[in-house]
């Protein structure tokens, strides 16, 4: 989970399924296939019927590999790339202090 | 109303799914499923170890094309079960995995027998399902089958805990049997500019991959090459799309293929892989494989496409539904300047197995292809027998040859044989392996034995671990070490104990006349044939070489 501001950073958001397996699929294919992630936020959506996921993932050129292995996933409904000045890793500062 | 306990609704949702015969071995936590299982019309297969079930279910899947089922107990069979269904993964076969599970209370608990087989399947699965409510298997089943078979195809893991399977459940409907989603041809501008790349291209060269098979493609990929005039290379998985002795067939590619196949990608201009992934052991060192090359690249997997190399023209859809709608417009090619040079290469090296004595591997192969015919299923385990019958068996049809390429499993040879006989009882099947790879699941002899198997496995036996001493000769300056097996079993002996019959070829002076009768005779029969420890497997490229630089032999 280093943070890395070399590289641009890119925005995924993924809507999954909610059942207790999926982090251990979203997070097993990110460490098997050596893509890196920055930073994972998840919270269960609508009533619960799924989850959305967003991951700061670095913007390389193995990103649309890991976009495509993602899509792979029989839990993962739908994954969408957004720009680095995404909101959903704003306002985190207050308690990722060191 | 219809009143079923988990167990009995799991069984009758395998009989909607058409399965008729299942591999496996019962245990604490799949007792429920076993006993439902007595009642049932499917035949039960006992291996002897859970690994051999895996195997045995992919025999049954890699022959017919259609997801196999295996059974295996909570912790110890759910993890012998491990290492064939990671096979299953990397060689892309629909398997269905069935592990009991701990009571739903019992689990995180360290229960007798738990091991987190979810968890550990996750990795090596296309999909897994823990379940969690005897309602969830309604839809659990039927998706498995779906996945397994559906886009590319791979294991499915489902894990059922003991409760679930004695709970009982009411309803008033059976779900509807999960079926293969209806495959789709890659959109039509992409087939449109693939079409213009093939008609312009001087040199092309058609790489086939196991997809060719698993898409049952073969014949649309052969009416491919021979309109446009395109030869072709095959990889280990896709041996047999192309009949052996087809004029535009160059063989094997790769590590260990033929001369005329790797160098023909080094010089060609336009390559059209269709089902294959760029696999290392394909492609040699990947920065130099086909350099001069532009790439059509047809996968139903989409993630295969620009993975291990840029595709100029990306294909994502079917063999058969893009192959189709691409044929509908091709128009007839010639490349008459490009085969002849590639036929030169093909004169320059050929074949180094010429010879008839069968004291010799290769030729031994070709002997044993000879006698059994083109009906024959041909397995392998994992070494140089491999390589050499890869190399020289005259493979004519998909689903002829089972072989375990991706993962490179020992111990995949004799239960792949044993499901292939089980779906294919009129043909004959033959198992080539090594001393090295039939212990490592000989205990299934006993399962062959038991259902009378017509099953000829040949022992190629060099006292060793062939492929790792040619290495070590090779390439660690001949350091040879822990690759000799100091003391080799009586195989026919051992065979002998497990009821089967066997033919040691020393004993008999190599006749082939008695080869001939041996293999001919039904019923199960261990054929033994000592190799010499020196024999080695050409071509070999080094490993982190370029294609190019393979070494012959003729230069040692």
């Amino acid at each position: 989970m280093k943070m890395a501001t070399e590289c641009r950073q890119a925005i995924l958001e993924l809507t999954v399924a909610n059942h207790p397996g999926v982090m251990s699929h979203i997070c097993g294919l990110f460490s098997r296939r050596a893509f890196n992630v920055d930073g994972i936020l998840c919270l269960p959506i609508g009533n619960g019927y799924a989850s959305r996921i967003w991951l700061r993932v670095q913007e390389g050129e193995r990103l649309a590999q890991v976009e495509s292995q993602l899509s792979k996933l029989h839990d993962v409904y739908a994954v969408r790339r957004h720009p680095p000045d995404h909101a959903a890793f704003r306002n985190l500062e207050l308690i990722f202090q060191d | 109303m219809i009143k079923r306990t988990g167990a009995a609704l799991t069984i009758e949702l395998l009989e909607r799914q058409g399965v008729t015969q299942i591999a496996g071995i019962p245990g604490g936590a799949n007792l429920p499923l076993y006993d439902a299982l007595s009642r049932s019309r499917i035949r039960h297969i006992l291996a002897r170890h859970e690994q051999g079930a895996g195997f045995i279910a992919q025999g049954m899947a890699r022959a017919t094309g259609r997801p196999a089922v295996c059974f295996a107990t909570s912790g110890p069979g759910a993890t012998n079960l491990l290492t064939a269904i990671a096979d299953a993964k990397l060689d892309s076969i629909p398997l269905i995995c069935i592990t009991g599970q701990v009571p739903l209370p019992l689990i995180g608990s360290d229960a007798f027998q738990e091991v987190d087989a979810y968890g550990m399947s996750l990795p090596v699965t296309k999909h897994n399902f823990l379940v969690r409510s005897v309602t969830e298997l309604f839809k659990v089943v039927p998706d498995a089958f779906r996945i397994a078979s559906s886009g590319r195809p791979g294991p499915v893991l489902i894990d059922i805990p003991k409760d679930i399977q004695q709970a009982e459940i009411e309803f008033a409907r059976w779900p509807r049997a999960g079926s293969t989603d209806t495959p789709r041809a890659a959109p039509a501008p992409a087939i449109n500019a693939a079409l213009r790349a093939i008609e312009a291209a001087a040199r092309p060269v058609l790489y086939l991959g196991g997809g060719v098979v698993h898409a049952g493609g073969a014949a649309l990929v052969r009416a491919l090459a021979e309109r446009a005039d395109i030869p072709a290379v095959m990889t280990l998985m896709a041996l047999g799309a192309l009949p052996h002795d087809h004029p535009l067939s160059l063989g094997m590619l790769g590590m260990h293929g033929t001369v005329a196949a790797n160098h023909a990608l080094q010089d060609s201009d336009l390559v059209i892989a269709i089902g294959a992934r760029f696999d290392d052991r394909a492609t040699g060192k990947v920065a130099e494989f086909c350099p001069l090359a532009k790439i059509i690249h047809l996968d139903i997997d989409a993630a295969e496409l620009h993975k291990v190399r840029h595709a100029d023209f990306p294909l994502p859809g079917d063999v058969v539904a893009t192959l189709t709608a691409l044929l509908e417009h091709l128009t007839p090619q010639s490349h008459e300047l490009w085969r002849d040079e590639i036929a030169a290469l093909q004169r320059a090296y050929p074949a180094a197995w010429s010879e008839t004595a069968i004291t010799r591997p290769q030729s031994l192969i070709r002997t044993i292809a000879l006698y059994l015919g083109p009906d024959a299923i041909v397995t392998t385990d994992v070494g140089q027998h491999q390589m050499w019958t890869a190399q020289v068996y005259p493979f004519s049809r998909p689903r002829q040859w089972l072989t375990s390429g991706g993962l490179g499993t020992m111990g995949f040879g004799l239960p792949a044989a044993i499901g292939a006989a089980l779906v294919e009882p009129q043909r004959p099947v033959v198992c080539f392996s090594g001393d090295g790879s039939i212990l490592m699941n000989i205990q299934e002899l006993a399962t062959a034995a038991e259902l009378n198997l017509n099953i000829k496995l040949v022992v190629l036996n060099n006292g060793g671990l062939g492929l790792v001493r040619q290495q070590q000769d090779l390439f660690y300056g001949g350091q040879r070490f822990a690759s000799d097996h100091g003391r080799s079993p009586d195989f026919c002996a051992i065979a002998r104990g497990f009821g089967w019959s066997t033919l040691d070829l020393p004993e008999v002076g190599y006749d082939a006349e008695s080869l001939e009768a041996a293999l001919r005779c039904p019923g199960p029969r261990l054929i033994h044939v000592p190799v010499d420890s020196n024999a080695r497997v050409y071509p070999i490229v080094p490993p982190g070489a370029a294609n190019h630089e393979m070494l012959t032999g003729a230069e040692l």
